[in-house]
């Protein structure tokens, strides 16, 4: 999904003008408005209906002209210097109000490691180790998951993908083991190792579905945040 | 010639009938007309409970489709996909009226056939949903995504007028179905990308001219409310939108409405305090739209938890005292009993974990975040889904049960903070895992807040995009939900599944129910069809739609 046509915002800013556009607001503006337009001892600009609806610098071509209350005229600023402003600011605007941007803006952010590693060992050899190995199944998981955001989610909740296994033992004993294809209140239908197709109203039948994340589950209510920190810090590190 | 004269007289009748218009003083707190669903929820206390008992637990294996309504030619709606139905379809003189944002559909009930389609040209706004037409008279209220308040004749589907409510250019979106109290349209708006402010309007149903509006924020520093945000910036970019309809009881002349989450959604830095009155519960007189009192379920939101679900409007005995009460799940996750004459509280109790975002309640039984709970920029977890325990799917009460019925998720959810600046903008920040995730059907206690009986789906939950849909209660001891790509009918009083109907999609509206021509219909949603149910194989007993009022 393209999370801009979604929220429905206009025409994209430009970003080669934007590019000439930030010097200009800095030389400029920024003294009142602030560095990041977002309002000093003059209103933030960011969410001001006048810039925000003005997707080419038409609304800020005669406000910079003639002046308004409180904020002098630019007459020096051109109407290509203008249209550059308004499209650094409309960028800005972008920053914000497009949480589709956000991964190129603060994925650093989320890469940040801030646990202990040594606590993080500690609480791994406690509660992991009856299933897991830093040096068997999760040796190099750090090189893995290089985004420590990514490597919580895993090590929280590692969904695997593709369906569940399933038993179904029927009423004369007969057991058929499978991928789960569909699973109701009332109906199952799996897909055995051959490929064959089964279907089972479940009241006639005993459903057995693998849970392959009992531990998992178990330990979700006992993390503290900073279990959870320690624990990435530590992960992260097994490269 | 006897014939023909009884055929002209019958058709008569029928124009007549045709041509009646909607009375908002004909609309009842409690209870739809048999033969009407003339609101979102059927009547103004939101309970969707029917009388209508034809269908009922002993013969719902007869319950068969007897119509579909597919949405044809319309193709991908941009951003969003296949049209998707999430209207309740008003029905009023036996035609229907449903929509999908841009579009409204009018269809025989009967039949399924269609009389009119209106189509909206929108330039911009988003298209995640709509939830459906408001009537008076002989005229039909729509909102366009873009922030367009339109009427419509209901005859013709031909444009009255339209005014700007909303500039979708500062990210507003629009897509509430109005609600008509007396000689007030009631509409409110969306959009949380932006920091903008929210607000709910009452405008003239003849003219479109404004009556009032109501802001969800305080109006300067000094007002009532003010106290809870640190400025005047902060508090006119607060957010609290006013995306669903609410409910009305004409004996109190209040309507009660939920209002969004604040903004910046989640970095709360610049906005410290509660922020009200958003994330709230109001009580407003719609002849003037002043507030009236207000309870507060997610005080100083960081979540993205809209508190818009619906304020349910019930009666009960509570410690051998009759009682007006109001009841609310809220996306919070905790499920609140109100006074709803004061809006003093009865229940306040998580549903889903234990609610440890919250530290307890205070005084007037409203959670108090904790500060520690709130997104961080390495993530905060709450034993909760990070996007919220419930939405906007309808919720249902039943009188007979005596119980209050909703879909809600389980599981546990990390957030984010990633705007650290004084002053964030926009979202701020995000949701950044779920785990463990489970959407089960809630049936709660209203005057312990207690689970009565929760049921989950076979296979686990699975997330919660299965159970997407609304419920309905009747007296025919049904309670109809969606799950899966199914439409299911439940014992309300156990949860034990009695019934169900595979869909050609998962449903995604709140099921509704009526009677014409002594035949009870379902109807429900399920992306891009309209399903109408009755019983087949049977001729329907007369007269089995009375019943008390209990």
């Amino acid at each position: 999904m393209n999370m801009r046509e979604f929220l429905g915002l206009g025409p994209a800013p430009n970003p080669e003008l934007a590019k000439k556009g930030e010097p200009l607001y800095l030389q400029n503006c920024s003294g009142c408005h602030g560095k990041d337009a977002r309002g000093a001892q003059a209103p933030g600009l960011t969410r001001m209906p006048l810039v925000v609806s003005d997707y080419k610098g038409e609304n800020m071509l005669p406000a910079l002209k003639e002046g308004r209350t409180g904020m002098p005229a630019f007459p020096q600023l051109s109407k290509e210097d203008v249209l550059n402003i308004s499209q650094w600011l409309q960028l800005q605007v972008e920053l914000a109000a497009n949480r589709g941007t956000y991964g190129g803006t603060y994925g650093n952010l989320r890469n940040q490691v801030t646990g202990d590693p040594k606590k993080g060992e500690t609480f791994f050899a406690a509660n992991c180790t009856t299933c897991h190995s830093a040096t068997g199944d999760l040796a190099k998981v750090g090189a893995k998951f290089p985004q420590v955001a990514q490597l919580k989610n895993r090590f929280l909740w590692p969904t695997t993908p593709g369906p569940a296994k399933a038993k179904v033992t029927t009423a004369d004993g007969k057991i058929v083991e499978g991928r789960v294809k569909a699973n109701n209140d009332f109906e199952i239908s799996l897909t055995d190792a051959q490929g064959n197709y089964h279907y089972f109203q479940r009241q006639a039948v005993k459903v057995e579905i693998e849970d392959k994340l009992t531990g998992h589950r178990a330990l979700l209510p006992k993390y503290s945040d900073a279990d959870i920190n320690n624990m990435a810090a530590y992960l992260v590190n097994l490269k | 010639m006897k014939t023909l004269r009884l055929f002209l007289t019958l058709a008569l009748l029928a124009m007549t009938l045709y041509a009646q218009g909607l009375d908002p003083n004909s609309i009842k707190l409690f209870q739809p007309l048999p033969g009407t669903w003339p609101t979102y929820n059927g009547d103004y206390s939101g309970r969707r409970f029917s009388e209508l008992k034809q269908i009922n637990a002993n013969n719902i294996e007869l319950l068969k489709i007897d119509w579909m309504y597919r949405i044809r030619g319309i193709g991908p709606q941009r951003g969003v996909g296949d049209p998707v139905i999430k209207s309740t379809p008003l029905l009023h003189n036996g035609i229907l009226y449903f929509t999908i944002p841009d579009y409204i559909f009018a269809v025989n009930a009967r039949t399924g056939e269609q009389l009119w389609q209106y189509e909206f040209k929108d330039e911009g706004g988003h298209l995640v949903g709509q939830r459906g037409v408001g009537m008076y008279k002989d005229w039909l209220y729509f909102e366009s995504p873009d922030g367009w308040f339109i009427s419509l004749e209901a005859k013709t589907g031909k444009e009255r007028w339209r005014k700007k409510i909303a500039d979708e250019k500062q990210q507003y979106f629009t897509t509430m179905a109005p609600l008509i109290v007396k000689n007030h349209v009631i509409i409110g708006v969306g959009g949380d990308a932006m920091d903008v402010r929210g607000y709910l309007e009452s405008r003239d149903p003849e003219t479109g001219e404004l009556q009032w509006r109501w802001y969800t924020t305080p109006e300067k520093m000094g007002d009532p409310g003010s106290e809870t945000w640190p400025d005047l910036d902060a508090m006119h970019h607060g957010g609290g939108m006013t995306w669903m309809p609410g409910t009305y009881d004409p004996e109190l002349n209040l309507i009660y409405w939920g209002t969004g989450n604040a903004n910046p959604v989640f970095a709360g830095q610049s906005r410290k305090g509660a922020n009200l009155w958003t994330a709230c519960i109001v009580a407003l007189n719609p002849d003037t739209g002043k507030l009236v009192w207000y309870f507060q379920p997610s005080p100083h939101d960081t979540h993205d938890w809209d508190n818009v679900e619906t304020p349910v409007l019930f009666d009960a005995t509570i410690n051998g005292q009759p009682r007006k009460l109001l009841a609310q799940a809220a996306r919070a996750g905790w499920f609140f009993v109100l006074d709803r004459v004061t809006g003093k509280n009865i229940v306040s109790k998580p549903f889903t974990g234990t609610g440890n975002w919250a530290k307890g309640v205070d005084a007037k039984g409203q959670p108090i975040p904790d500060p520690a709970k709130e997104p961080g920029v390495d993530g905060t977890m709450i034993d909760m889904p990070a996007m919220g325990a419930t939405n906007w799917q309808p919720p249902s009460y039943s009188p007979l049960t005596e119980l209050f019925y909703f879909t809600g998720t389980e599981g546990y959810g990390l957030s984010y903070l990633y705007d650290t600046s004084p002053k964030p903008q926009g979202y701020g920040g995000g949701s950044g895992g779920n785990f463990d995730t489970r959407a089960s059907l809630f049936a709660m206690d209203v005057r312990t807040g207690q689970v009565k009986w929760k049921h989950t789906h076979a296979g686990g939950g699975g997330g919660a995009s299965g159970l997407s849909s609304g419920l309905l209660t009747t007296a025919g001891n049904l309670l109809f939900a969606g799950e899966f790509g199914e439409l299911l009918a439940f014992d309300p009083a156990t949860g034990k599944p009695l019934w169900h109907q595979r869909l050609t999609g998962n449903v995604s509206n709140g099921p509704s129910t009526w009677m014409l021509d002594g035949k009870q219909y379902l109807i429900v949603g399920a992306g891009d069809t309209l399903y109408a149910l009755t019983l087949a194989g049977k001729t329907p007993a007369a007269n089995n739609n009375l019943s008390s009022n209990k």
